[in-house]
């Protein structure tokens, strides 16, 4: 099967900046695909490489198997919402979903007939008369979406749609927006700094640093067997241990291990089994619900840490800021990470 | 100090009184008392006599504006010119204020900002008198044409029944060139700032969507410079209605409203004929404001 997207060894420098450093990857049809990074990672400019806003100084772009790479966007075929909407003013919101057929040559009863069966797939099928300003920022998302689907794109490129939304919102169009993609089963490029959304939404997810993609991979790989210190610490916020702490706590390779993995003991308590001991000092413990984040600043280096029960913080309630406290954890839940 | 200051910060309402006092006094007082004591001459008559002014409400002075040949030509023939510089200024302005606000940028756009505004750091009768000289009969824009070995076409453009003349300096097509020359500043900036305040992710959902270029230009640029392009068409507009220094430097002997204005309060000594001629391009701009408004030119602000 063709993949619908593919780069291969694409280049992005702007001066010094290699914005997008000799980046290849593919992207399976029917496929929810998110690319994953810090600001100023080179996700974003994958995505406009994708749309066409922007092209390689190396390297191929190619949509459905063809190199797309000096094609300008309108003759693409693949759609954007973008993060701040864009939604042209000057226009209702019926003639901004209308856009697309427009001025691709669709008779007028036609594109309205196809824009108000948009609006209602969004549910918004009461408002095509307001204008955007008239809209909250909710029911201007969904008009994004409606504008960018009306074309039937092979490729749905989504950047940071999510990101103007309050938290409860947010959520809400998560599963909206994964319920769509099922339905439509059209290639979706989802952009967002959010791990969370990442992780809850893709099927796959390519995270980017610097440039490059740190590792590409399912959710729940990425998240339990991160390959890199930089992976461990974005997507599941882990700690990190590189070669020097880790040899001081007699193990032979860097490695990562997860918060909720750890746990907290006093510092008098004796050890068993095969466990890592690691001795330091509390530092901070935050309170988040159902469980705390105790911060612990390792005698070996290094600020840790661990995530601990409503039912393991009543243990503890002895210790505090500047309680001396032993961190301990299973051998076999350490992930080791390259180089 | 803190006093007041604490005053002013529990009572927002004198504060805001404070500042907008002294500048509501100017306005109000100074400028729109003085206009509408100027447009209430324009209701009085003149003796015909004694040449004194009868000040008791009247439309006569408007019947003599109305009716009298040669006033109605004054202003056709100023509407007309004014018409024509806007459309120029607009069809020069839109290219150049598109460069600036969306491709330009850095030294290039200091560099075309100053360019447009440092005509308007000179005097303007130096200007006028300026051009006077560039499109005299000897002057270098026939000498150009000369040695282009172009001075049949020179010839022939102003041979042009209606807008010709001897030179290109006693014709209106020189009066053309000049008031483009001196309006075209106020019809760029704004026209730029329109353009500026359109945001690029705009014109990429255009092309995304599937629209061409020109496609994007014509649904998207133009309607959001149209606030911009209607801002400058009234100053361009109305800075031609009410010109009296270009029409008597430089073009063909034929009054216009301005001068009208100028030679009627001064040695005609008829200020309620002045006053009506000046009325003209008030009704002539607020006509053009409410046609603009009904065609939306001010939906997207």
């Amino acid at each position: 099967m063709t993949a619908a997207i593919e780069f291969r060894g694409v280049s992005r420098i702007y001066g010094e900046v290699r914005a997008v450093d000799d980046v290849s990857f593919s992207v399976e049809p029917g496929e929810f695909f998110a690319m994953l990074g810090p600001s100023g990672s080179g996700k974003t400019t994958s995505l406009r490489l994708v749309a066409g806003f922007d092209t390689p100084d190396r390297g191929q772009v190619l949509l459905d198997g063809q190199d797309v790479s000096s094609t300008p966007p309108y003759d693409r075929n693949v759609n954007t919402v973008f993060q701040d909407y864009a939604l042209f003013p000057h226009m209702t919101v019926l003639e901004n979903v209308a856009y697309g057929p427009r001025v691709r040559g669709v008779a007028t009863d036609e594109r309205t007939r196809r824009a108000r069966e948009m609006l209602e797939l969004v549910q918004l099928g009461a408002l095509g008369e307001r204008r955007p300003a008239q809209l909250s920022g909710g029911q201007r998302q969904r008009v994004a979406l409606a504008r960018a689907l009306i074309n039937h794109p092979k490729v749905l490129l989504l950047d940071e749609p999510l990101g103007a939304l309050d938290l409860k919102l947010r959520e809400e169009m998560q599963i909206e927006l994964k319920s769509l993609q099922k339905k439509l089963g059209i290639t979706f490029v989802y952009v967002t700094h959010d791990q969370g959304e990442a992780l809850s939404m893709a099927d796959r997810v390519a995270v980017f640093n610097k440039g490059r993609i740190e590792q590409l991979a399912a959710p729940r790989e990425l998240y339990l067997r991160p390959a890199t210190a930089f992976v461990a610490r974005f997507v599941g916020s882990a700690n990190v241990a590189d070669a020097a702490l880790a040899e001081k706590l007699g193990i032979a390779a860097p490695f990562a291990i997860r918060a909720e993995n750890i746990s907290v003991l006093g510092a008098s308590v004796a050890g068993w089994g095969d466990d890592v001991f690691a001795a330091g000092a509390v530092v901070a413990v935050q309170f988040h619900g159902a469980a705390s984040r105790w911060q612990v600043q390792l005698d070996a280096g290094g600020l840790w840490s661990a995530l601990v029960s409503e039912e393991g913080s009543r243990q503890l309630a002895e210790l505090g800021v500047g309680s001396r406290v032993q961190l301990t954890w299973p051998r076999a839940a350490a992930v080791p990470l390259q180089g | 100090m803190r006093a007041a200051s604490t005053f002013f910060w529990r009572r927002p309402y004198w504060y805001l009184a404070l500042l907008l006092v002294p500048p509501l006094l100017w306005f109000g007082t100074v400028y729109l008392a003085s206009l509408f004591a100027l447009l209430a001459q324009s209701f009085y008559r003149i003796d015909d006599f004694t040449a004194q002014v009868v000040r008791e409400p009247t439309l006569a002075t408007y019947q003599l504006l109305v009716t009298q040949r040669a006033n109605v030509d004054i202003v056709l023939r100023t509407v007309t010119m004014a018409i024509a510089v806007t459309i120029a200024c607009a069809l020069i302005a839109l290219p150049l204020a598109t460069y600036m606000a969306r491709y330009a940028s850095g030294r290039m756009k200091a560099f075309l900002y100053v360019g447009v505004m440092l005509p308007m750091w000179t005097s303007y009768l130096v200007k006028v008198y300026a051009w006077r000289q560039l499109l005299a009969k000897e002057g270098i824009i026939a000498w150009v044409f000369d040695k282009l070995g172009l001075t049949g076409l020179l010839d022939a453009l102003l041979a042009t029944p209606g807008i010709g003349g001897p030179s290109l300096s006693s014709s209106y097509i020189g009066m053309f060139l000049v008031f483009v020359y001196m309006w075209l500043p106020f019809m760029i900036l704004p026209m730029a700032a329109a353009l500026e305040r359109v945001p690029g992710s705009l014109l990429q959902a255009s092309a995304d969507l599937g629209a061409k270029p020109s496609q994007t230009f014509r649904s998207v640029v133009l309607p959001l410079a149209v606030p911009g392009i209607a801002a400058g068409s009234v100053f361009t507009f109305s800075l031609t209605l009410g010109d009296y220094i270009i029409p008597s430097v430089v073009g063909a002997p034929g009054y216009f409203i301005g001068m009208m204005v100028y030679v009627q309060q001064g040695v005609a000594g008829n200020i309620p004929l002045a006053a009506a001629f000046s009325v003209v391009p008030i009704v002539l701009i607020f006509v053009y404001l409410s046609i603009a408004k009904r065609f939306g030119a001010f939906d997207a602000l």
